[in-house]
């Protein structure tokens, strides 16, 4: 089995970017027809990519570069540790380690709305790490294991036993998606208070990477949502996409519905949720199985 | 014009993909809500990759509406110069090309070429979404020619700063000087009638 591991983990690195390139396209479409807009051509984010690589380098620092370089090669060895089957725990912290990273790089630029929207992004991953902690945690439950392809020798999909996690990550996906309602520190879409946040003074380059690492970021995400859903059965998979799909239209449907709240909001009720979705479902998961009704 | 020969180097992605900064000058604001309506979904210009930034950094073309004076001036130049080559500069609307009726004005320095250079002149009162994609349209072309240029390790083709130069009672875009272009109306102009 290793080399299959190795397989998909090179899959992974390969067609990652792509399928992440196409359903942010596809994301900007749906957005733009729920808006009754035509909206741009489905390539729109590579040719936004090409484009910033065209931009005058000299606008680039060279610390930024590398620290957002580093973020982007953390997020790759999360989604290779996710798809060669290896340890969940590990993604999930190389996941965060990434989005530190891109904090640090952010952090370079003195500018006021930068640093504004450093602070917000700080505190975004304090309101998504209790949440992705309690999933690591029920993934250990349900399988005995952090390893990720413990999940592909269950008979029952996670979700069965696991239903409040999984509503506290699609909640918890809205802040990492930088979806409205919580899109405090920046939105993919029109420009907001604090003009781009983080990627302000950013330009070319650094843009470019960022984009990138966020292609990446969103297939790593949607990745989660499948886990959820995979079994021993290999047709599994295709309910698993099947799923990421209704979460995706799910949270651009959130995006278009919702207006941003404030920070103070956003931190209550992701830890809120997290809690009493983690608490509750672990007390359930605990009585059920003292019970000897799991079969797996 | 060795410049405008592309095509060597294939497909460029300037054009495909512009993103816009909008900054109004000293304008009464009917340019501003034209700019807008051109994102709605009568006209909606995302179709064609723009996106409305506001943010000098992660702009390609630089959109400003009304005339400028010496409180606006400061602030057109620095998001100018925030700016990433390659980029453009079109005046909207009558008072970005020539200061319009306000031209005469004595707190008016006239049009936006009187501080930053100006690539597309797109002139009406206010001007038409159908102007304003337009103009957009041409300084893609122009965008294209200075994203060559920079390839080619050639200095980016700027027009100059036309401080105290009388704009010209005919307009035309940088790239077809020979060509006539939009003629102004008179009365828009401020010609001989606000000389008197």
């Amino acid at each position: 089995m290793v080399w299959l591991s190795v397989l998909l983990a090179i899959l992974f690195v390969v067609v990652a970017p792509v399928l992440g390139c196409l359903i942010t396209g596809a994301d900007r479409i749906l957005t733009a027809r729920m808006q009754r807009r035509r909206g741009p051509s489905i390539l729109q984010p590579y040719y936004d990519v090409r484009k910033l690589l065209e931009k005058d380098a000299r606008a680039n620092d060279v610390v930024q570069v590398i620290l957002l370089a580093l973020s982007l090669v953390m997020l790759v060895v999360a989604g290779v540790c996710l798809y060669a089957g290896a340890n969940f725990l590990l993604c999930i912290l190389l996941e965060t380690l990434s989005s530190l990273m891109f904090i640090l790089a952010a952090s370079v630029d003195p500018s006021p709305f930068v640093q504004v929207g450093v602070q917000r992004e700080i505190l975004q991953v304090m309101c998504c790490e209790p949440m992705l902690l309690l999933f690591a945690v029920g993934v250990y439950l349900y399988t005995g294991s952090f390893s990720v392809s413990s999940l592909f020798s269950t008979n029952l999909p996670m979700v069965v036993w696991l239903p409040l996690i999984f509503i506290g990550l699609v909640f918890v996906l809205t802040i990492k998606l930088r979806k409205s309602p919580f899109d405090i520190a920046s939105s993919h879409h029109a420009h907001q208070e604090i003009v781009a946040g983080a990627s302000t003074e950013m330009s070319g380059l650094s843009l470019a990477l960022i984009e990138v690492t966020h292609w990446y970021e969103l297939v790593i995400l949607m990745s989660w949502v499948g886990m959820f859903f995979v079994t021993s059965n290999p047709l599994s998979v295709l309910l698993a996409i099947l799923a990421a799909a209704v979460v995706f239209l799910l949270e651009i449907w959130i995006d278009n519905s919702f207006a941003r709240v404030k920070w103070q909001v956003m931190f209550k009720s992701s830890w809120m949720v997290a809690l009493v979705c983690g608490m509750v479902n672990f007390a359930m998961f605990f009585f059920i199985d003292s019970n000897g009704l799991v079969f797996f | 014009m060795s410049v405008k020969d592309t095509s060597k180097k294939g497909a460029s992605y300037v054009k495909k993909s512009p993103w816009i900064i909008h900054y109004d000058a000293a304008s009464c604001n009917g340019c501003d809500i034209e700019v807008l309506a051109s994102l709605t979904p009568l006209y909606d210009v995302e179709r064609f990759g723009i996106i409305n930034t506001g943010n000098p950094r992660h702009a390609d073309i630089f959109l400003v509406t009304g005339s400028v004076n010496e409180q606006a001036k400061p602030v057109i130049e620095q998001i100018y110069s925030q700016m990433v080559e390659p980029k453009v500069v079109i005046a909207c609307g009558i008072c970005a090309c020539s200061g319009g009726v306000f031209k005469t004005c004595y707190n008016t320095m006239g049009g936006i070429d009187q501080v930053i250079p100006v690539d597309v002149y797109v002139p009406g009162c206010a001007v038409r979404p159908e102007a304003l994609i337009d103009g957009v349209v041409r300084a893609l072309d122009i965008l294209e020619q200075k994203r060559a240029a920079m390839d080619a390790g050639l200095p980016v083709p700027t027009p100059e700063v036309k401080l105290g130069v009388e704009t010209p009672r005919v307009l035309h875009t940088q790239d077809d000087p020979d060509e006539s272009g939009t003629p102004i109306e008179p009365a828009a102009q401020g010609g001989e009638g606000a000389k008197r």
